[in-house]
């Protein structure tokens, strides 16, 4: 590992018991304890998001779907003591396993999607995600088992925060180890040019599957996630729409950029959560902030770059040196 | 005889009704410097394009160091054909713009990489070594092409010259037996062009690579080349030394025809 990443990753870990602390301390009620670990559950599922449509180039609209098969799934396990996973296992680590099974079953999903689609140059995979998306729901809303329509009710809340918090790190680090890898910069060069990668000896359709059953697999952990944070789902929390809550995060924090797409799920979970009396305004807000982004800022909050520890101090010696800082730059305090 | 490292049989294209490319019957021998000339439109990128695998061949063969590569019934992906050696570069330059010159020839090096994708997840065992060596290789090899105070730099903001050294620097990161330029030349000025030549003929050496090489320049085909084949409408029409070539008279003529020759 290298020194920036230790740093970094200290950085994080003072973050997380310095708001463990808080909570403890009672200055975090419930209500925000809920919000703080759904933005962690968001920072998964938008990172992830960010390697096939930020990194890989490839345009996907089907996180929502897999994040259905994640939740489903987990929840089906940790409702059922004694299915499959041995009845000894109970508590939160039947949570922690049930949650890697409901991400594998994504995973699997997203290999079976992916497979036919990948292949395709062009717009083949929003099309296909898009309907898997649909597909799932409607598969959802007619498997009675889990409730069909009504939803599936009394999931225990497992999700806290600390343990969350311990999952976004982890996702966090994995992914950004993949992009960082020679395996990443092969996913980036189909991004950049696909025929050029090929010609470089990168099988682009293998790893374009690699980032998305990858992906997949994070969005199916989030969807676990979230059945245990608001212990009921419904095939409906899983709509289209929430594929574009996602896309949008990637999109606002810059394609291509792990820290933008946390300091942006961070911003819209706020924002949602604030406007959650005004439903209908919220979704005129996201949609003048879209405008507002391909106007202003089209390649997003950071524009690919990654925010450190390492780069902020750059900053804030370039802010206080000799040298003028330079004019425009994006003034964000992240946490990565 | 020594197996040819490129041999081609009968090998032709059709786009529909058009005949790109007619019966080519080409070989180059271990070390061999070999030009592919032509007027505009002549067929000489879309040999290059079989070769790599871009094009399925309508008909003939492709082979490699004595091992049949792809037919018009066996085609194999750009990807298979580079880790088997294969290298090119492309008439409009085709780097990976946004990123740094590193990173270009770094990704090049990709199919060399022995760390699993496990490792790459969380950065354990050989990673830290290997990528080491990686970064280093990658210098080592932009050192030789004078790009390695560059290589920090976004590839699209090198001057027109060095996107086309760095291409040629790219394709060779794949290690290939076989070099394929494709007009390297194209856009430099007469001391550019003579410093490539000079570049091609030490790489050559240096890397024990056999070359063939597309190219408008005259001077620079004649100069660097050892053997050289004409096309013409897809059809080879000539072939032979630098000196027979010039004074062909249907290479003459192919040229008249067009721009002729310098
Ligand atoms: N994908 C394709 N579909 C249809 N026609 C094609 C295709 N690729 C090439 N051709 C045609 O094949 C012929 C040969 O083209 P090619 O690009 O190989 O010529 P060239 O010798 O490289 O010319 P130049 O010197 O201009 O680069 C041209 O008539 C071209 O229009
Ligand atoms: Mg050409």
């Amino acid at each position: 590992m290298k020194k920036s990443t230790i740093i970094n990753l200290i950085f994080v870990l003072a973050i997380g018991i310095a708001l463990h602390l808080l909570r403890k301390a009672g200055f975090i009620n419930g209500y925000y304890d809920h919000i703080l670990t759904k933005i962690c559950m968001f920072i998964i599922a938008a990172v992830s998001l960010n390697l096939i449509n930020g990194i890989c180039g490839q345009f996907s609209l089907g996180h929502a779907g897999f994040m259905a098969v994640g939740a489903y799934i987990a929840a089906i396990f940790t409702k059922n003591p004694g299915l499959i996973i041995p009845e000894a296992i109970a508590g939160m680590p039947r949570f922690f396993v049930a949650l890697i099974i409901g991400g594998l079953m994504a995973a699997f999903v997203g290999f079976l999607v992916g497979l036919p689609t990948l292949r395709l140059r062009g717009d083949y995979l929003a099309i296909t995600t898009l309907g898997f998306g649909e597909i799932i729901r409607v598969l959802l809303l007619n498997w009675k088992f889990v409730g069909g329509a009504s939803g599936y009710f009394g999931i225990k809340p497992y999700a806290n925060f600390l343990s969350v918090y311990v999952l976004a790190v982890i996702t966090v680090f994995i992914i950004q180890n993949f992009i960082t890898s020679s395996y990443g910069r092969a996913c980036i060069a189909i991004r950049e040019d696909e025929m050029a990668a090929e010609t470089m000896g990168i099988h682009t359709t293998k790893y374009k599957i690699i980032a998305f059953v990858l992906a997949a697999f994070f969005a199916g952990i989030a969807g676990g996630i979230y059945a245990h944070l608001m212990q009921a789902i419904m095939p409906r929390d899983f709509s289209f729409l929430v594929s574009v809550d996602i896309l949008l995060m990637v999109v606002l924090g810059g394609l291509g950029s792990t820290s933008g797409s946390i300091m942006a799920a961070i911003f819209l979970t706020l924002v949602t959560e604030s406007l959650r009396r005004f439903q209908s305004l919220r979704v005129i807000i996201y949609s003048l902030m879209l405008i507002f982004i391909m106007i202003f800022r089209p390649q997003g909050l950071l524009g690919g770059q990654e925010l450190s520890v390492s780069m902020l101090k750059e900053k804030i010696k370039l802010l206080f040196g000799r040298i003028k800082p330079e004019k425009g730059y994006a003034s964000t305090n992240g946490t990565e | 005889m020594p197996v040819p490292v490129l041999e081609t049989k009968d090998l032709t294209i059709r786009f529909g009704g058009l005949t790109a490319v007619m019966d080519l019957n080409i070989h180059l021998d271990e070390g061999e410097l070999v030009g592919l000339i032509g007027p505009n439109g002549a067929g000489k990128t879309t040999v290059f394009n079989m070769l790599t695998g871009v094009y399925k061949p309508s008909a003939g063969t492709i082979s490699f160091c004595g091992e049949l590569l792809c037919s018009a019934e066996h085609s194999v992906p750009p990807s298979q054909i580079s880790i088997k050696g294969i290298a090119r570069t492309f008439q409009n330059i085709r780097l990976f713009k946004e990123l740094s010159v590193l990173d270009n020839v770094k990704i090049a090096y990709h199919q060399h990489v022995k760390y699993g994708l496990a490792t790459s997840f969380f950065h354990i065992g050989k990673y830290a070594a290997e990528e080491k060596e990686i970064e280093k290789k990658a210098i080592d090899l932009l050192q030789l092409f004078g790009l390695e105070n560059k290589k920090n730099e976004q590839a699209k903001n090198l001057p027109y010259g060095e996107q086309r050294r760095l291409e040629i620097a790219r394709a060779l990161a794949t290690r290939p037996k076989l070099l394929l330029l494709d007009e390297p030349a194209a856009g430099m000025n007469p001391q550019e062009t003579q410093n490539l030549m000079e570049l091609i003929r030490f790489i050559r050496e240096e890397f024990d690579l056999t070359i063939l090489l597309i190219e408008h320049d005259m001077s620079l085909v004649m100069g660097v080349c050892e053997r050289i084949y004409v096309l013409d409408y897809g059809r080879v029409i000539a072939q032979g030394s630098p000196a027979e070539i010039r004074t062909n008279p249907k290479v003459i003529e192919a040229y008249l025809g067009s721009e002729g020759i310098a």
